[in-house]
């Protein structure tokens, strides 16, 4: 394709320009994050003010939000992998009875909102004292993120080599030896990717934490960034901090795997 | 689920974005009445996955439906209302105007990105500049930063002495300043506006993978039967990135469908209700006002609306086979 300078000049600015208008919110922010708080901070000198992550992570209580946001990212990534991984393998390296009906319950899975098993779910784990709890907002994220999982990885033990599957059989391994030992180390792209994606949609869920603490003892990182901006009118430093502190986890991982993150973003979504 | 940003529906489109197969039509139905030969294994390793999946989604998914047929304060007992939650969702002019709300965000969610998106992709497929991985990354990130995130951001933009009215007022547009999360009738365009930031990148990162794959020939034929840029774009570039186009609106629509967490932040559905959304009433009525079997009615119709999108998709994917 052979096209005109001045055409390709035209692009570039469109470029430019349309990656300028995704980026200005993000430089905003950053902006306000390393803006001086208070004028003896500005008095102080210095052109970026690092200490207002301090400051959020103290003060603003972000550092304890983390935390939890770690705990229950941990607790929901690693059970939904191990669980989706099992019964990935299930549907896609044997055949049996009900695997039909039984893939399209799951698929159901993958469409249902949170808002429609959050009013339910809040009610019967309050009446079981489980809200205020870590499970109650990890549960609940773990069965999504399964539907999702097991979808995902039977498609790929589906186009997984059977030769290897049947080898590895006669050479009388276990199925849990073929699972472990032979398919997962061949699927780890796929399993990365997996992995990334149910540790973004952990990390950045917003309402079944709001739901699943209502005393707001258990917040995590998303949680504690709208509660802050409530609480403090006037700093809107500490909370732009704050904020870079909640994106951040997600955002460097997306720029050095970013590649895993759009492809499964796009193919996570499409079914050949 | 969560939308185009959360955990993804599948989409069986032709021809779609995926290089795995995975084609449920062409494979060997499971032999009626013949135990795998594998015993219980299989559903061994499916019970711990199964069990947690029917503990916490199906089972109060199926719930939802029961206590959308009650009038329930969510303490005291509960009266069975029949349909009468169903015919609110139609009735209530709050309810009404909760959905009627969620159209508009649709068309910033899912459409005006599609028309960006296509005209950008197909600039960038045509032209092959340099620096393309780099802009890739760079609109696709709105996708992968928590909503909130974004919402706090936003606000800032917006607020009364925030960067847009500094913005216009430097450029002499001072008349054109406004309290832009605080009108009545500005307000959900401006929150829309920041759903269309959020969908541009997915819908262009999308159409792009799409548009590569068409075959050159196909715009040197083109070229040659004096067909314009314009007319080789409706012609040829659109037609071939059906199955795109349409994958992108169902991650969009849904995304649009389930906006909570950017309502919460920014407006929490004013000012007055002006920016009230199903997603957001669902949370009122349950953990605000008491109304929770009304609640989970919305909630059901959110859930089938999201079902219905899927098979329609799943529909045209079928058509287009």
């Amino acid at each position: 394709m052979r096209i005109s300078a001045p055409e390709r000049a035209a692009n570039y600015v469109i470029l430019i320009l349309f990656a300028l208008v995704a980026l200005a919110p993000i430089v905003t922010i950053l902006g306000a994050a390393l803006a001086p708080e208070t004028p003896a901070d500005a008095a102080a000198g210095g052109t970026l003010h690092w200490e207002n992550f301090g400051r959020a992570w103290e003060q603003g209580r972000f550092g304890e939000y983390m935390r939890n946001s770690v705990v229950v990212a941990l607790i929901v990534v690693s059970l939904s992998t191990v669980l989706s991984l099992m019964a990935g393998y299930a549907f896609g390296a044997f055949e049996f009875r009900g695997s039909q009906v039984l893939f399209y319950v799951f698929l159901v899975g993958i469409m249902v909102p949170s808002e429609a098993i959050v009013v339910p779910l809040f009610f019967d784990l309050q009446y079981l004292g489980l809200t205020n709890t870590v499970w109650a907002i990890a549960l609940p994220q773990v069965a999504q993120s399964v539907a999702f999982g097991t979808y995902w990885m039977r498609a790929y033990f589906r186009g997984a080599n059977r030769s290897i599957i049947e080898a590895a059989r006669l050479d009388g391994a276990g199925h849990h030896r073929v699972l472990w030992q032979v398919l997962v180390p061949v699927a780890r792209p796929a399993l990365v990717t997996m992995v990334l994606l149910m540790f973004m949609w952990t990390w950045n869920e917003f309402l079944i934490p709001l739901v699943m603490s209502p005393n707001a003892q258990l917040r995590t990182a998303p949680l504690g960034l709208a509660l802050f901006q409530g609480q403090y009118v006037q700093g809107t430093t500490l909370l732009a901090a704050g904020a870079v502190l909640v994106a951040l986890p997600v955002v460097v991982l997306y720029l050095f795997l970013q590649r895993h993150f759009i492809q499964g973003m796009l193919e996570g979504a499409v079914r050949e | 689920m969560r939308g185009g940003r959360g955990r993804p529906a599948p989409v069986s489109v032709a021809g779609g974005v995926v290089t795995r197969t995975d084609d449920d039509a062409r494979l060997p139905a499971p032999a009626p009445r013949r135990r795998s030969k594998y015993g219980l294994a299989p559903y061994g390793f499916l019970l711990p996955a199964l069990l947690v999946y029917a503990c916490f989604l199906l089972y109060p998914l199926g719930r939802a439906v029961q206590i959308s047929l009650y009038d329930w304060d969510g303490l005291s007992l509960a009266t069975f209302v029949g349909a009468a939650n169903y015919v609110d969702v139609v009735t209530d002019p709050q309810l009404r105007a909760a959905f009627g709300h969620a159209l508009v965000l649709i068309f910033y969610f899912a459409v005006l990105p599609l028309g960006i998106g296509l005209v950008l992709a197909a600039l960038l497929t045509r032209a092959r500049v340099r620096g393309l991985g780099f802009f890739r990354t760079v609109v696709f990130l709105p996708q992968v930063i928590a909503m909130v995130v974004v919402a706090v951001a936003w606000r800032q933009i917006y607020a009364p002495a925030g960067q847009l009215n500094t913005l216009l007022r430097a450029v002499g547009l001072d008349s054109l300043t406004r309290t832009w999360l605080g009108d009545f009738t500005l307000t959900l365009h401006a929150v829309g506006l920041i759903g269309s930031w959020v969908s541009t990148g997915l819908v262009t990162v999308l159409l792009m993978a799409g548009m590569s794959r068409v075959p050159g020939e196909l715009y040197e034929a083109a070229t040659i039967d004096g067909a314009g840029p314009v007319r080789t774009f409706l012609s040829i570039t659109v037609p071939s990135v059906r199955a795109e186009i349409v994958v992108s609106l169902t991650l969009t629509i849904i995304a649009a469908l389930k906006t909570f967490d950017l309502i919460y932040v920014t407006t929490a559905g004013g000012p007055g209700s002006t920016t009230t959304v199903p997603s957001f009433e669902v949370y009122r009525r349950a953990f605000e006002l008491g109304e929770v079997g009304s609640a989970a009615a919305i909630a059901v119709v959110l859930t089938v609306l999201i079902f219905l999108i899927n098979l329609a998709v799943n529909r045209i994917g079928e058509h287009e086979r």
